[in-house]
């Protein structure tokens, strides 16, 4: 059920009623069935790995918590009796049964995304490696579907067992809360990544109807379906086109395709969360933001700050800081601080853990070598950025380089930075992408950009008129909320005013919205993770 | 506390530890200087900070940090 569809429109209206007609205290649960209904919805088949991945962490969490209270009871009861030693000893030992349960329950469920998302990529990595052996035989592929919002959902569901265990939140004893926390069907497909201890206080709580907030929220997936209807899947149109043909689409026609596909994935992704938060918010819950204006950053290191803000503060708190602040890690610091000296010394640990992290980011963003490359991209410039930070500093010293027009260079040569490394998302092949990257710096049809080739893409003049009023559309309410709430300030406004904005992007949805003959209502990008 | 401000002056050297109480909160620490950082701590007071250490509250200002160090020594 694609959020774009009438039947998902239909869902929501159905839920939407039926939570604010019955009694407050069971508008969770009706969200758990709405949940599960939606996950059926998807797929009657995915629902077992859902449930596993439920069941199984809620019961490692529960020990956990056990263990925890145990634990307490046991010193408190015998603090007299116990020496620091004895008390340290004992610590230790059920410090040790907890890191079972933890371990055991991240392997199962890390190794069941692991099996269903990586067992073919892995197969064709064998079949490759055999036939450049010159081996006879191959090995041939399972017929694995992936289930829908796995990678989100299981993320989540580690996150929540891993906080747990360092004991930052509450163990939930409740399985349905717990079921619901997993499988909240907005943010199911495509997040956001939501931790427990900001996802509960809202998720479980009454919500009687406030008007202002589901207006805000109606609002926001509004704007939400204008990015995603209106411009995300109208240039998906160019953007496959020039992907599809690299013999024809070649020299500047890449960079076409760099910047189609950069507000593509701007609007599709953005457009997305906007969808899913703001049926969260027409229901009273309030998610964690996804993005903070992430093209007007002036570094890589920013862009990823403010870009797909949850997976990157995932992949941090959960891998980046246990490995860096590890035993093993603390002692190869020490140990390359002395042979390798304190500059690089220092460095080396902390590119490692990063280099770890960011083949896990490529990896997790599809079974490919491709995404791998790009992964190792970005971390390559962010290591190299960080090097030469010292050098960065005496130049804009020297130069006085501060000012708008260097903060504008800066956000345009980002901009261009993450567009270029996206290519390997877009043509799915490293050799593709090096050699229409190539063929990018030696291009000599400039000509394409104003001969009007480009409407051979599939998009007609009018197509590219609405892509650059939105693009404007997009860009003005990006600077717009850098002041503050973009709805606060249109309720400000008088009614008029208020009316002609939301029933005039209502209407540009409804009649600019790219679907009818030639388009096809297309998945979001992300939900295929 | 003056060891301690010694290393972190050596991370920014533009910033005001003594009063400055949003290290995290105003991103003047990222994660790369927090990693460093750790690493420096550790070695100098003979603690180990863990990855559940690691929050706003303990790292937002020098204050914080050397009462998360007190505890971890009175722990060790």
């Amino acid at each position: 059920m694609l959020f774009t569809s009438y039947g998902f429109l239909g869902f929501i209206a159905i839920v939407f009623v039926l939570y604010y007609l019955i009694p407050r205290k069971c508008q969770w649960g009706l969200l758990l069935a709405a949940s599960y209904l939606f996950y059926f919805f998807a797929g009657p088949e995915y629902l077992p790995y859902i449930l596993v991945t439920t069941v199984t962490v809620y019961i490692a969490a529960l020990r956990i918590g056990k263990n925890e209270e145990a634990q307490a009871v046991y010193l408190k009861a015998h603090k007299a009796d116990l020496s620091r030693e004895e008390k340290k000893a004992y610590k230790e030992t059920q410090k040790k049964i907890r890191r079972r349960w933890i371990l055991a329950a991240i392997l199962l469920n890390m190794g069941i995304l692991a099996v269903v998302k990586y067992t073919n990529f892995a197969i064709a990595n064998v079949n490759s490696l055999l036939g450049a052996l010159g081996r006879e035989g191959r090995l041939s592929f399972l017929d694995l579907a992936l289930p829908l919002g796995i990678s989100f959902y299981t993320f989540q569901a580690v996150g929540y067992l891993i906080d747990v265990y360092r004991g930052t939140v509450q163990v939930e004893r409740n399985l349905f809360r717990f079921a619901l926390f997993v499988s909240f069907f907005p943010q199911l497909v495509q997040g956001p990544i939501s931790r427990f201890g900001d996802l509960s206080e809202t998720l479980y709580k009454e919500h009687p109807f406030e008007g202002r907030t589901v207006s805000y929220g109606l609002q926001r997936m509004l704007f939400g379906y204008f990015k995603k209807m209106v411009i995300a899947d109208r240039i998906l149109v160019g953007v496959n086109a020039i992907i599809g043909d690299t013999g024809q689409y070649a020299g500047a026609y890449v960079l076409v395709g760099m910047l189609f596909y950069a507000l593509e994935l701007y609007a599709d992704f953005t457009g997305g969360i906007d969808i899913t938060i703001g049926i969260a918010e027409t229901l009273g819950i309030r998610l964690t933001e996804n993005f903070e204006r992430p093209y007007s950053s002036r570094s890589l290191k920013e862009f990823w700050r403010r870009w797909h803000i949850t997976m990157g503060t995932w992949f941090r708190d959960y891998i980046f800081y246990p490995l860096s602040v590890s035993r093993p890690m603390q002692k190869f610091t020490r140990f390359s601080r002395s042979h390798l000296g304190e500059t690089v010394g220092k460095r080396l640990p902390v590119y490692l853990a990063s280099f770890t992290v960011w083949f896990a980011t490529g990896i997790w963003h599809g079974a490919s070598w491709n995404f791998v490359v790009w992964g190792l991209g970005n971390w390559l410039v962010l290591m190299v950025s960080e090097s030469l930070e010292p050098v960065y500093e005496r130049f804009h010293r020297r130069f006085g380089a501060g000012g708008k027009c260097y903060h504008l260079f800066e956000v345009v040569r980002t901009f261009l930075l993450v567009a270029c490394l996206r290519l390997f998302d877009c043509y799915r092949s490293v050799p593709v992408t090096f050699q229409m990257f190539g063929s990018l710096l030696s291009a000599r049809n400039w000509n394409i950009l104003w001969d009007g080739s480009l409407l051979a893409l599939g998009l007609s003049a009018l197509d590219y008129g609405i892509l650059a009023l939105g693009a404007v559309a997009l860009v003005s309410v990006s600077l717009l909320g850098r002041r503050g709430s973009v709805r606060d300030r249109i309720a400000r406004k008088p009614y008029p005013v208020r009316f002609v904005v939301w029933y005039g992007l209502f209407l540009v949805v409804l009649l600019m919205g790219a679907y009818g003959i030639g388009y096809d209502a297309s998945q979001f990008i992300y939900n295929q993770f | 506390m003056e060891e301690l401000l010694e290393i972190l002056g050596e991370l920014h050297p533009d910033v005001d530890y003594e009063v400055e109480e949003a290290l995290i909160d105003d991103k003047i620490l990222d994660s790369f200087d927090i990693v460093s950082l750790i690493a420096e701590i550790n070695d100098t007071f003979d603690v180990a900070i863990t990855a559940k250490d690691i929050v706003p509250e303990n790292f937002n200002s020098a204050k914080a940090l050397y009462a998360l160090i007190q505890r971890l020594e009175e722990e060790a």
